[in-house]
């Protein structure tokens, strides 16, 4: 522990999430976010490291900063447009994926399995539903076209075996697969949970932990997995939250919108 | 729907632009007469996304004018799809993402119709929607794109999705068919007369949709001069001749925000998403009473909301011009 660090209950579960991933980041890159915990490890990011790195908003918006205080409930709402370079309609902005301009496509999962598969449309069977998601939005654009990283909890209901539903698309069942099936670019590249930070094996593409949070044993990601994971061969323990970083997402959601 | 009758045939597309009256013409009149200009089984397309410059007004006259029937498309669908299928209008929704927002939860109205099977949600990606306007602002019959292709998405919209290997590059590509609304439904800051509109913020895909649709029903918060369009043409964003109705209605997407005027009644969504999660079925018939069938007019709908509420979805919404 740096003597920056804090002791581990003085932080959320989301706090911890947003910190790890936007460690994840590089200055100069442009990360497509989703609202809550990407936008504000995206943010996080540009105030501490990368202030050449660009956020781009499903909504239309490129390159906003946005107003401590005032985090938008959506990624379509007028707070998403404050302080940015330009508007564009949704179309372009989502094209723009296409076009090859993002480095990192980053959101949040409900269900995700051990090839880096996201549901976010159907529990249960898609004929006969047990709970009707609210579906793909741009998921399904992002995880298409670019690399992602994926912030979630770590329950072994979210982690699954299999996806019941492909919203957006992982390494589908392998690494082959995905390109077999139509989608040569792009992929899930990191999942980062409040258990551990996750990557994918080289040769299968299956989920594999490539560190743990302080504290946290590799019996626990497992127990809280509904499948085998992998292990790198030397997992590490990932340097907790600092002060800095926490002050900074504090400062951002002091209502804690995103991180209660 | 069969995949022969999933697009427009050009012609016909060709021949209900041309029917129509393009003139330079004034179109003003009040929400009960733009909501005759829609038919019960019409493919009706709603302009803004989410909570974001949702023509509620004009959804609120068809909902009061007990349409039925309707098929209704829009990128992303939020508390106004709750109600469209609670009120009878619709069970039909063509969108990418269907709930009422991030903060509140899934959608326990959208769950309780679609799981159910009392309505249908055909879910497409965000970018998919959106280009399938654009084929239809376009005039093509459909629009080569790289997304859908491998994912559960793609597969269960079925046939209405195909693939081909392109001709010049010998890739595999997937082929989204053009969305022709037969009326688009957009609100704007403001529109002269003719309907020459100019909308500030977020376009979301209201452009391509009012190209896309064979008529354009305008909702505006103001209307202003032809002269005043004339002074900044560079501005306007949708061309009088795609419009069939302009109807002035203030606050016009409220509860939800139009950019630089107001931001989303919190208040009064926190409520209408605790009244619909406790029951789908009666909290929406019991809001769609009191806010909906109730009033006597907008003006009225809006002094239900209250006095407070929309001086404080002002003031927030104009704070988007301090520095």
């Amino acid at each position: 522990m740096t003597e920056h660090s804090l002791p581990a209950s003085t932080y959320t579960a989301s706090e911890l999430l947003a910190v790890m991933a936007a460690r994840l980041l590089k200055d100069g890159q442009i990360v497509f976010a989703g609202v809550g915990i990407p936008l504000l490890a995206a943010t996080l990011a540009q105030r501490n490291f990368a202030p050449h790195l660009t956020i781009l908003f499903e909504g239309g918006t490129i390159g906003p900063f946005i107003v401590p205080g005032e985090l938008p409930p959506s990624t379509n709402e007028q707070r998403c447009t404050r302080r940015s370079n330009m508007v564009l309609p949704i179309t372009d902005v989502l094209l723009l994926l296409q076009r090859g301009y993002v480095d990192v496509g980053f959101m949040g999962g409900a269900q995700i399995d051990r090839f880096g598969n996201l549901n976010s449309s159907f529990i249960g069977d898609a004929d006969n539903p047990k709970i009707r998601l609210p579906g793909t939005g741009g998921g399904n654009d992002i995880s298409s076209l670019t690399n992602m990283i994926v912030a979630m909890k770590h329950e072994k209901r979210r982690f699954v075996a299999n996806v019941d539903f492909i919203t957006s698309p992982g390494w589908i069942k392998g690494r082959r697969t995905r390109a077999e099936a139509g989608l040569p670019q792009g992929g899930m590249w990191r999942v980062v949970t409040d258990l551990a930070i996750l990557g994918f094996d080289e040769a299968s593409c299956e989920m594999k932990v490539l560190a743990l949070h302080q504290g946290v044993t590799r019996e626990q990601v497992q127990d809280n997995t509904g499948f085998k994971l992998l292990f790198e061969e030397k997992v590490e323990t990932a340097e907790p939250p600092r002060n800095e970083e926490l002050a900074v997402l504090r400062e951002l959601d002091p209502e804690r919108l995103y991180t209660a | 729907m069969s995949t022969e009758t999933l697009v427009t045939p050009y012609q016909q597309l060709r021949k209900a632009t041309l029917d129509r009256d393009r003139g330079l013409r004034e179109k003003v009149m009040s929400l009960e007469a733009a909501a005759k200009l829609v038919s019960d089984g019409d493919h009706i397309a709603i302009g803004g996304c989410t909570m974001s410059r949702t023509p509620l007004a004009m959804i609120w006259a068809l909902i009061r004018a007990r349409k039925t029937g309707l098929t209704v498309s829009r990128s992303i669908t939020s508390t106004e799809g709750d109600l469209l299928f609670a009120s009878g209008v619709s069970s039909h929704v063509i969108t990418s993402w269907f709930t009422q927002g991030i903060v509140w939860g899934v959608s326990k109205v959208m769950r309780h119709y679609t799981e159910n099977k009392l309505a249908r949600f055909e879910e497409w990606s965000h970018m998919s929607i959106g280009l399938r306007y654009r084929a239809g602002a376009m005039g093509i019959p459909f629009m080569p794109s790289r997304s859908m292709i491998g994912s559960d998405v793609g597969k269960r919209v079925g046939e209405e999705l195909k693939t081909m290997t392109c001709p010049f590059t010998g890739e595999r590509v997937v082929l989204l068919p053009a969305l022709n609304p037969d009326v688009a439904l957009i609100h704007v800051q403001r529109c002269d007369a003719y309907g020459n509109a100019q909308l500030d913020g977020l376009q979301f895909m209201d452009i391509d949709m009012a190209m896309a649709a064979t008529r354009v029903i305008l909702t505006t918060e103001r209307i202003v001069s032809n002269d005043q369009i004339r002074r900044t043409p560079d501005l306007t964003r949708i061309p009088f001749f795609t419009v069939e109705a302009v109807v002035e209605a203030p606050m016009g997407c409220a509860p939800h925000e139009c950019y630089g005027l107001y931001e989303p009644f919190f208040t009064h969504l926190d409520d209408y998403a605790e009244r619909t999660a406790k029951d789908p079925v009666k909290g929406c018939r019991q809001y769609l009473e009191e806010f909906y069938y109730g009033p006597k007019s907008w003006p009225d709908y809006l002094a239900k909301l209250g006095m407070e509420a929309v001086l404080d979805a002002c003031r927030r919404g104009r704070s988007v011009h301090n520095d």
